[in-house]
């Protein structure tokens, strides 16, 4: 750099230095990474993330995050954070998976958490959070259709990795389940679980993408959607919220849209929740107990993990029948009577 | 920019073109991004503290000056490409895709070349990097000279295509990583890696050998523009297409060339990422680095020595940028809007003349 740039960004230092506050330092900090969502994507990181402000809440820690905008800011981001000021650091996503293994192996002292990933064999210092998504996307499926009209649902997903298809194959599964339970014949579009191929935007960013996915899918006849991409889902609302929820229907993921998407809240028939805030909250406690340990730690729907939201607005359209089959449902994935992973 | 100073170093009026109306458009940018902050409902002493860690994480450390430099290299690399184009009057808007194919070509040679030692598979590696830049980027050369289609155009569209390629490539067999059904490729074995420089003062150091090959490159495209025959014949073609035909001078030859230099430069930085960043392809890779690049070459004024300083300050905001969303819980998109700002500042010298006239040699003003 320049010497001129040099004087004039002293220049700032100095008068920015003097409103300076202190920082001040509290007991514990947490920090965060996300994917390239972005923290207020309204679903996953933006769960993570509220895992960090309860525990802020409740517990009085600090926490800190940051966005990455590409694939490239993954190790960036975590190597900036190391060096002693994160107590616990929370990388958010499969994608982070490579990244975060480098930084744990290099840092060992370093506390790590990562969502969506189980390293086998485990790490000592990163504690892998696995959600059974599939268990709670059965019971979607299995919702959906039976409030289907036209008899095809749809699905899409973000990236082809094992935390976004579990959701796809859940579905599928709960819908199978219903066509063998009813005698009927619906299909859904987007997701082949035998052959793992499906719809992927290839990215968790575009919204734009997500509106385009759900219009194929809708023109092919499907009157819900199930977007399997954090953000881009929000293009797949605002196009049912135009087409009017008689058309299209769409269901959540991560958290319970209704309350995090609250402009497009009526287009939600459920959502399949991952209780990433509350696993989030819990390595926190955990980790300032000094009962830190690396391995994994998996939410079922039994635990409260993973569930279907409320239906809210739409609670009055969905029959009492097929509620109470749910629930029936919902306690035999628990007891195991009714294998979900096919 | 035609001034009778060209071929030197560096003349007054390029000294106040490269560093002081930078250096008052950065000041400007930061004082308005405060205002923009302010309005955000942002506090003072957050932002002192933001500045502070602007400063603190692009030059407050070794890792910040390490970061820094990380994020300029690639900056660079294509916005010396781009520089060259610019002066052979071609807007190359491509440098996106020449990135995504120069880093993937460079990562199928390095899995290729990954059992010789390093002495081959690197700089194999890197020139299928820069040639696979170089032949993508002459697709548009090609149109041009052959067609008269404008490279804007086609190197946008080469753009969007590069990024399917890159999506469908990532999952053929030879490319994609073993076990994994996303687009991912394999991991670059190590005798093809740009090696990492800083890990024996701290592990997590980033810093890569890809410094050496970018100062090398500063070098190479100073010396091709202003000392050798085929840079007159660009910024002859540049400055004035049709004298230039005249004199006798192949115009849909030189087009051709300039591209395709340009797209070996650009290569060369996608090959600079995957070999020294990231270890691997994925979508998505490029980041956005070839669309900088082009405000990196403009700030530079086209000079490779413009692009270097204009290439560090925005790897500066970049790694800067990081730590100001660590300590004062800033956005991110914050820092995209102090760089928009000292490009608007920079595209205006006139403006930053009358804001700062202090900071100019009268007789220089035009």
């Amino acid at each position: 750099m320049s010497p001129i740039c040099w004087k004039s960004l002293l220049g700032v230092t100095l008068i920015a230095l003097a409103p300076c506050a202190a920082t001040t330092a509290t007991a514990f900090t947490a920090c965060q990474v996300t994917d390239t969502g972005g923290i207020d994507d309204n679903s996953f990181n933006q769960t993570a993330w509220k895992g960090v402000l309860d525990a802020q809440e409740a517990l009085g820690i600090e926490g800190r995050f940051l966005e990455s905008q590409a694939e490239t800011d993954y190790d960036a981001n975590i190597n900036s954070l190391i060096g002693g000021q994160c107590d616990i650091i929370f990388t958010i996503g499969f994608l982070l998976g490579d990244a975060t293994e480098k930084a744990a192996r290099a840092n060992p002292d370093q506390p790590f958490s990562i969502v969506d990933f189980a390293y086998d064999p485990a790490i000592p210092n990163v504690l892998g959070q696995v959600y059974a998504t599939d268990e709670a996307a059965f019971l979607a499926g299995y919702l959906a259709a039976g409030m289907t009209e036209t008899k095809i649902l749809g699905t899409f997903g973000g990236i082809n990795i094992p935390p976004v298809t579990i959701f796809m194959d859940g579905f599928v599964r709960g819908v199978d389940h219903w066509n063998a339970e009813k005698g009927d014949s619906v299909v859904v579009l987007g997701w082949d679980v035998e052959t793992r191929e499906g719809l992927f935007t290839n990215n968790f960013d575009n919204l734009d993408d997500g509106r385009a996915f759900a219009q194929n899918l809708y023109d092919e006849g499907a009157d819900i959607v199930l977007p399997v991409a954090g953000p881009v889902g929000l293009g797949s609302a605002t196009l049912a919220d135009e087409l009017g929820t008689d058309k299209l229907k769409i269901i959540g993921v991560d958290a319970d849209l209704y309350f995090t998407d609250t402009e497009r809240q009526h287009v939600y028939l459920t959502s399949i929740t991952k209780r990433m805030d509350s696993t989030v909250a819990q390595v926190i406690e955990a980790t300032m107990n000094g009962d830190f340990a690396g391995g994994l730690l998996v939410g079922t729907l039994e635990n409260g993990g993973v569930d279907i939201a409320p239906f809210h607005d739409m609670d009055a359209s969905v029959p009492d029948d097929l509620k109470a089959e749910l629930e029936a449902l919902r306690a035999g994935i628990i007891d195991g009577s009714i294998p979900v992973d096919g | 920019m035609t001034s009778a100073t060209e071929g030197r170093l560096l003349g007054r009026s390029q000294i106040e073109d490269l560093f002081i109306v930078p250096a008052f458009a950065l000041v400007a940018a930061l004082v308005i991004g405060a205002g923009v902050m302010l309005a955000t409902g942002v506090t003072f002493s957050t932002i002192g503290q933001s500045y502070v860690a602007l400063l603190r994480g692009s030059v407050g450390s070794v890792n910040a000056v390490s970061e820094t430099l990380t994020a300029a290299l690639p900056l660079v690399l294509a916005g010396l490409g781009l520089a060259l184009g610019f002066r052979a009057g071609l807007f190359n808007i491509g440098a996106e895709g020449q990135i995504i194919m120069g880093g993937l070509a460079a990562v199928v040679a390095g899995v290729a070349l990954g059992d010789l030692p390093a002495i081959f598979a690197l700089p194999g590696a890197l020139f299928a990097g820069a040639l696979a830049g170089a032949l993508y980027a002459s697709i548009a050369g090609w149109l041009k000279a052959a067609t008269g289609a404008h490279e804007v155009i086609s190197t946008i569209m080469l753009n969007l295509i590069s990024y399917r390629l890159l999506d469908y490539l990532l999952r053929t067999p030879l490319i994609q990583k073993e076990g994994r059904a996303d687009p991912i490729s394999k991991s670059v074995p190590d005798a093809a890696e740009l090696p990492k420089l800083l890990t024996f003062i701290d592990i997590n150091l980033r810093l890569h050998a890809g410094i050496f090959l970018t100062l090398a490159m500063v070098f190479v495209a100073y010396w091709l523009l202003f000392r050798s025959k085929l840079g007159f014949e660009f910024r002859a073609s540049g400055e004035n297409p049709v004298a230039a035909r005249v004199a006798g001078m192949n115009a849909g030859l030189t087009i051709v060339l300039a591209m395709a230099i340009a797209g070996a430069l650009a290569g060369l930085a996608g090959a600079n990422q995957t070999l020294g960043v990231l270890d691997r392809a994925t979508p998505g890779f490029s980041a956005g680095i070839g669309f900088d690049a082009i405000a990196v070459a403009l700030l530079g004024r086209s000079h490779p020595v413009g692009v270097l300083f204009a290439g560090l300050l925005f790897g500066a905001l970049e790694a800067g940028g990081r730590q100001m969303q660590v300590d004062a819980g800033v956005s991110i998109d914050l820092i995209g809007i102090i760089q928009s700002l000292v490009i608007v500042f920079i595209a205006a010298p006139l403006l930053m003349k009358t804001i700062f006239p202090w900071g100019f040699r009268r007789s220089d003003a035009p």
